[in-house]
């Protein structure tokens, strides 16, 4: 025992020990049984083996197609809005001008809604997006001359309102990324541009995006994976997991119809498989291209 | 402005010289109120949400779901009954409260001190698969719980383990951004504080409890508001294994009470506002900790 805490070799294999129980048990052995069940078909605890016959199912599936078409063209629209849109903030908030005590307000104001549940959240855009004129975005509406919207409806409203929870909740976030990554860039390089005559604009293209570079890759990989991977935003604004012929409907909630609320397991992990391949190859090649690999292994 | 003065001449004839000065003194102030303006108008959009459900708090539930929420209210028809039922009737809604503010002490606690300790192996010593497990930690931390979320729910119910709290905290223990942070942070200790504690004859254990967590804390701060926040918040995994009401923490319970044809939306918004005040006031109170612990995933690896 007292080699055992003593022992420098020993040491450091005890000290991650909890992490490798943890990825043993909680990652490794349910993900490959995962993997094994997605070829079985599996009814009251009866397992039979079926080949590849979820995934059959799954490519003639049109519900599937429309769940993954959904949850791709999220991931898509948030990158196109979180992206730029924090950027362009951070890079307000970064400049020399201003009151430093507006821009604190400023800030602390954009990360309050990352402090929400995404159940608070739901409750309170599925009562902004109501369906009554009197409701705030159909005031909105008004203002810009059109009559009152039933957000919740329509395919392209009901997105609107995801796409605004995502807005609202994360722009601050993303703004943080961004700022934390252009504090980081040294001052000297910017003297030396304006020296050089570079005015604010060009100094952005030409410092601060290239300097920012591995913030803006993490910053989008993580954008993907919250992209491919929405379901609550969705369970909530339509207070479950059914929408208007199934426009809210993502992977994840696909999977959550199947696997828990029909406990049809093994088309349920065929699905979960399919998307942990998509996840993992973007996660591999992000490490990748951004040099984490060989970082590590130097 | 002293460089300036000694170089523009007497104000009797406005030379190129300083009307270019004068635009440069007037320019910078006039692009600040702009940009003043501008931000300030953005918060305020940011807070509507939270607003509109402060508003709602005074709100009749029906009129809620009626009209949606809306700052166009007829004052008159504010009240402070729903703060009443709150307080007199909310039926399990404190029961809610305090179960999530337990599970959540637990949960940071567990958290913060397994995640600690494997980051500190991380940290400090040289082994020869150090490389492998550590790309394993940044990989786990990328994926979103989503995709494991039926795997492991399949394998809770398979060691009987549903509907209790262990299971809530247990496959988050070794919480893998956690680690990366803790990581990052004893990077920048000092060897020597390792070696002076083994001349010493402290155990390697030893070192890390007794030497290492306490100068630690500032890390321990920031790591222990970012799991706070998103035990509180915890949703999805509770959703999944938790079948006792009695057992229901704030999220789960709220979302109860959240039905296409709700007849209790007085205590929804009521409790979903009073869900938020904690985490409100642990803000206020300590925002550089909640903006380092959020960002940490961001750090350069």
């Amino acid at each position: 025992m007292r080699q055992l805490l003593y022992s420098k070799r020993l040491a450091p294999y005890l000290f991650i020990l909890p992490f490798l129980v943890t990825l043993a048990v909680f990652w490794v052995v349910p993900l490959s049984r995962s993997f094994v069940m997605s070829t079985q078909e599996v009814l009251y605890g009866q397992a039979t083996f079926i080949g590849l016959a979820n995934y059959e199912r799954l490519w003639g599936d049109r519900i599937f197609w429309q769940a993954l078409f959904n949850s791709v063209r999220y991931m898509v629209l948030t990158l196109v809005l979180l992206i730029p849109i924090p950027l362009a903030l951070a890079a307000l908030v970064n400049s020399s001008i201003g009151s430093a005590r507006i821009k604190g307000f400023f800030k602390a104001s954009m990360f309050v809604p990352a402090l929400t549940s995404v159940v608070v959240a739901g409750i309170v855009f599925r009562l902004i997006f109501a369906e009554s004129d009197s409701a705030m975005m159909n005031q909105v509406a008004e203002f810009f001359g059109f009559g009152p919207v039933r957000w919740l409806r329509g395919d392209l409203t009901g997105l609107a309102a995801l796409l605004a929870i995502a807005l609202w909740r994360w722009t601050g976030v993303n703004m943080m990324y961004f700022l934390a990554g252009m504090q980081a860039i040294p001052s000297e390089y910017y003297e030396a541009a304006s020296i050089d005559g570079a005015g604010k604009v060009r100094q952005f293209f030409h410092i601060t995006l290239p300097n920012l570079r591995p913030t803006i890759v993490y910053v989008v990989t993580i954008s993907v994976y919250g992209g491919l991977a929405m379901f609550l935003e969705s369970f909530m604004l339509y207070a479950g997991n059914n929408s208007p012929n199934n426009q809210g409907l993502t992977v994840v909630g696909y999977l959550y119809r199947k696997g828990i609320e029909e406990n049809d397991l093994g088309f349920a992990s065929a699905v979960g498989v399919v998307l942990l391949v998509l996840v993992m190859a973007i996660n591999v090649s992000y490490l990748t291209a951004s040099g984490t690999f060989k970082k590590e292994a130097a | 402005m002293a460089v300036q003065q000694t170089t523009t001449p007497q104000p009797a004839a406005p030379t190129a010289a300083t009307r270019q000065a004068a635009r440069r003194r007037v320019g910078p102030s006039t692009a600040a109120w702009v940009q003043s303006g501008f931000l300030v108008v953005i918060a305020l959009i940011s807070l509507v949400p939270l607003l509109a459900i402060f508003v709602g708090t005074f709100q009749d539930g029906n009129e809620l779901i009626r009209r949606g929420m809306t700052f166009d209210v007829d004052p008159t028809s504010l009240s402070l009954d729903n703060y009443v039922l709150l307080f007199t009737d909310s039926g399990p809604y404190f029961r809610w409260f305090l179960n999530t503010l337990l599970l959540t002490v637990a949960q940071v606690a567990g958290t913060l001190l397994v995640s600690a300790f494997v980051a500190y192996g991380f940290a400090m010593y040289e082994f020869r698969t150090k490389t492998l497990w550590f790309i394993v930690v940044l990989l786990v931390m990328t994926v979103p719980f989503e995709m494991l979320m039926l795997p492991l729910y399949v394998q809770v119910n398979d060691m009987g383990l549903a509907d209790t709290y262990a299971v809530i905290v247990l496959p988050f223990l070794a919480a893998p951004v956690t680690i990366f942070f803790f990581r990052q942070y004893f990077l920048g200790i000092p060897k020597e504080i390792l070696e002076a504690g083994r001349v010493d004859g402290v155990s390697e254990f030893g070192i890390f409890f007794r030497l290492v967590l306490p100068i630690a804390k500032p890390a321990l701060a920031a790591m222990a508001i970012l799991n706070g926040m998103l035990c509180w918040n915890n949703f999805l995994w509770p959703l999944l294994v938790l079948r006792s009401p009695e057992k229901f923490t704030l999220p789960i319970g709220l979302n109860t009470l959240l039905t296409p044809y709700g007849n209790n939306y007085e205590l929804l918004i009521i409790g979903a506002f009073f869900s938020l005040i904690p985490v409100l006031i642990l803000f206020l109170a300590f925002q550089r900790f909640f903006i380092e612990g959020i960002t940490a995933g961001a750090v350069k690896g």
